[in-house]
């Protein structure tokens, strides 16, 4: 039995809505397709690199309109840039996202007219480095807050965006470039699935009491839409990618239907941990209670 | 740790003494006037009218357009002493901001919006808050809040409301400002003001600290049940608090966290694994790459 006033929660639920999850999906692809557009430029796969910094440019194009669209008082969006804040991974982000659809914009432009080669590499190269904590921060994003599902994840949820990111920017080139070029992208949707079902199954198991809204409402029912659709899109897009363009579309559809489906059950898991007291309350009173006891043995023994 | 609030010393010779509030519930009697008195000189909106059947309780939460909130709990458990049979004691206790030490709202706003004040308060500037939200989670009091504007059954519907006064929701966060501009003309805070008892007692805060820490000494030796001091520990998770109480139970028994911590303690072991993780991601692309591209 948890002590609790009349039942009611302890912290605020956020005021996010829905932009905020798809958002986590967006700007996890585009930072991750930038990155891939780099090393597959790197590598000499041309076509993959172009397709890809299509996606991460479009993909980072709507980022933004999700974020504003999301605020308050959304006339007010460029206040995000009045001041840069180490301590806000918010403002943080803000800046890496600004910088990095510029870059990817601006690479992706290039890359369509032809022209400019060495300023689209430029370009590419920087989205690429702003590409990567794009695809994570919003992890950093939620660990800092007091829900407890988040904070308490915050050792977990940068890998499992990270290679969240990673299988939607593969499952999206999969679907975006004929099968002949599109190995790399196979492999980075699958490898990047394995990866995020594996850190998820380890988070939950770790967070114990605190794992249970991962599992449970509509978080939970969402944790197994993206299990069961990134898990098979990654079997498709492994048995039949290769050979057959159409099994790459479906493998690759099902991976980023996943992925989305993942971001609004940590998004979902977060509310519901909020809603419920004893989620805010039992882990603090242990951490209480242990600090005490510490305390207690640091005490000299009475004779 | 000491006893100065975050940012306080960037103010150099304009910083002023740290104020708050020292809570004692033992002495308050559950009238409501800090809650009235707030609204008042703060010119709060109403936050709906509603029946909880929470004992004298219709507020029952701090949020955008409640700065001041008295909880009552009844409990079938003797005031004082353990001996007294089909005993009842009826707790009242008025929450407000802790306008914490090291204040994680004031850490996370991207905008510069919430600051700390020259008297170690921490403050929303409403000219600048863009309404990101995320504040609102950041808080492990569950203090702040969007504001929402109240409806009326009589009024028309909201989207005909916004074109005809052409303003929509209001949309920023909104929280006790511990009456910054009453302060800055040298007077106390409208619900200390009002408060009849003195159980919301307001002044610089190692004055109520002492203050707090002879209460206490006062209502153990009385043998009160429960008798503790809340936020006043300068060491706790959020450097100590600029409103702190004496309470006469458990913390979470009134709605509050029992062992808070300001969540931006532990952001630089954040940022860390963000780094480790986007490390990850990029060997992780590159390593798709081995193999070829056929």
């Amino acid at each position: 039995m948890t002590d609790s006033y009349y039942g009611r929660p302890i912290v605020k639920e956020p005021v996010w809505q829905p932009e905020i999850p798809v958002y986590f999906f967006t700007g996890g692809l585009g930072g991750a397709s930038s990155v891939l557009s780099l090393v597959a430029r790197v590598s000499g796969n041309d076509l993959l690199a172009k397709r890809s910094i299509y996606i991460g440019a479009a993909a980072d194009a709507v980022s933004p309109p999700l974020l504003i669209s999301d605020l308050g008082r959304p006339e007010r969006f460029l206040n995000m840039l009045r001041v840069f804040k180490v301590t806000s991974p918010m403002s943080v982000g803000s800046w890496i996202l600004a910088f990095s659809s510029a870059a990817s914009s601006g690479a992706a432009f290039l890359s369509a007219i032809g022209r400019l080669p060495r300023v689209s590499d430029v370009a590419r190269t920087a989205s690429a480095v702003s590409g990567a904590p794009l695809a994570v921060y919003t992890a950093t994003l939620i660990s800092d807050t007091a829900i407890p599902v988040w904070h308490e994840a915050r050792h977990e949820l940068p890998f499992l965006f990270g290679a969240s990111a990673a299988a939607s920017a593969g499952a999206a080139a999969a679907i975006g470039v004929p099968t002949r070029a599109a190995a790399p992208a196979r492999r980075l949707a699958i490898g990047g699935a394995l990866v995020e079902n594996a850190v998820m199954l380890a988070m939950e198991k770790r967070l114990g009491l605190l794992g249970e809204p991962y599992r449970q409402g509509e978080a939970g029912r969402y944790a197994k839409v993206a299990k069961a659709c990134s898990l098979g899109g990654a079997a498709l897009l492994a048995v039949a990618g290769r050979r057959s363009r159409l099994a790459s579309t479906a493998g690759g559809a099902l991976v980023l239907a996943g992925e989305l489906a993942l971001r609004w059950s940590v998004f979902k898991a977060g509310f519901q941990s909020a809603r419920d007291p004893k989620y805010t309350v039992l882990p603090q009173r242990e951490r209480a209670a242990r600090r005490g006891a510490a305390a207690r043995s640091d005490l000299p023994a009475r004779p | 740790m000491g006893a100065l609030a975050d940012g306080v010393a960037t103010y150099g010779d304009e910083a002023e003494e740290r104020v708050g509030f020292f809570t004692d519930t033992s002495v308050c009697i559950g009238c409501k006037a800090c809650e009235v008195a707030c609204k008042e000189w703060n010119l709060v909106p109403e936050d709906g009218l509603v029946w909880t059947g929470e004992s004298y309780d219709n507020t029952s939460e701090l949020g955008a357009n409640t700065w001041r909130h008295v909880a009552f709990i009844e409990q079938n458990r003797p005031l004082r002493g353990e001996d007294e049979v089909d005993a009842l004691r009826w707790l009242m206790s008025s929450d407000v901001c802790k306008h914490c030490t090291h204040a994680a709202c004031l850490d996370v706003c991207p905008t510069g919006s919430l600051f700390r004040t020259e008297f170690g308060t921490v403050v929303v500037q409403e000219d600048i808050c863009n309404g990101c939200g995320y504040c609102v989670p950041a808080c492990p009091f569950g203090v702040l809040d969007r504001r929402h504007l109240p409806r009326h059954s009589g009024d028309p519907p909201a989207e005909i409301l916004g074109l005809q006064l052409g303003r929509k929701e209001d949309g920023r966060v909104w929280k006790c400002t511990l009456c910054y501009d009453r302060l800055k003309g040298g007077h106390e805070p409208a619900c200390a003001k009002a408060c009849p008892t003195d159980s919301i007692q307001f002044g610089p805060l190692d004055e109520l600290r002492e203050r707090a820490e002879k209460r206490l000494g006062k209502l153990q030796a009385e043998s009160w049940n429960g008798a503790r001091l809340y936020g006043h520990d300068r060491e706790d998770g959020v450097g100590g608090f600029g409103a702190f109480f004496l309470l006469l139970d458990e913390p979470e028994v009134y709605g509050l966290p029992p062992d808070p911590v300001v969540t931006t303690r532990d952001l630089p072991a954040m940022w860390r694994t963000a780094a480790i993780a986007v490390g990850a991601l990029a060997l992780g692309v590159v390593a798709a790459f081995a193999g070829g591209s056929e």
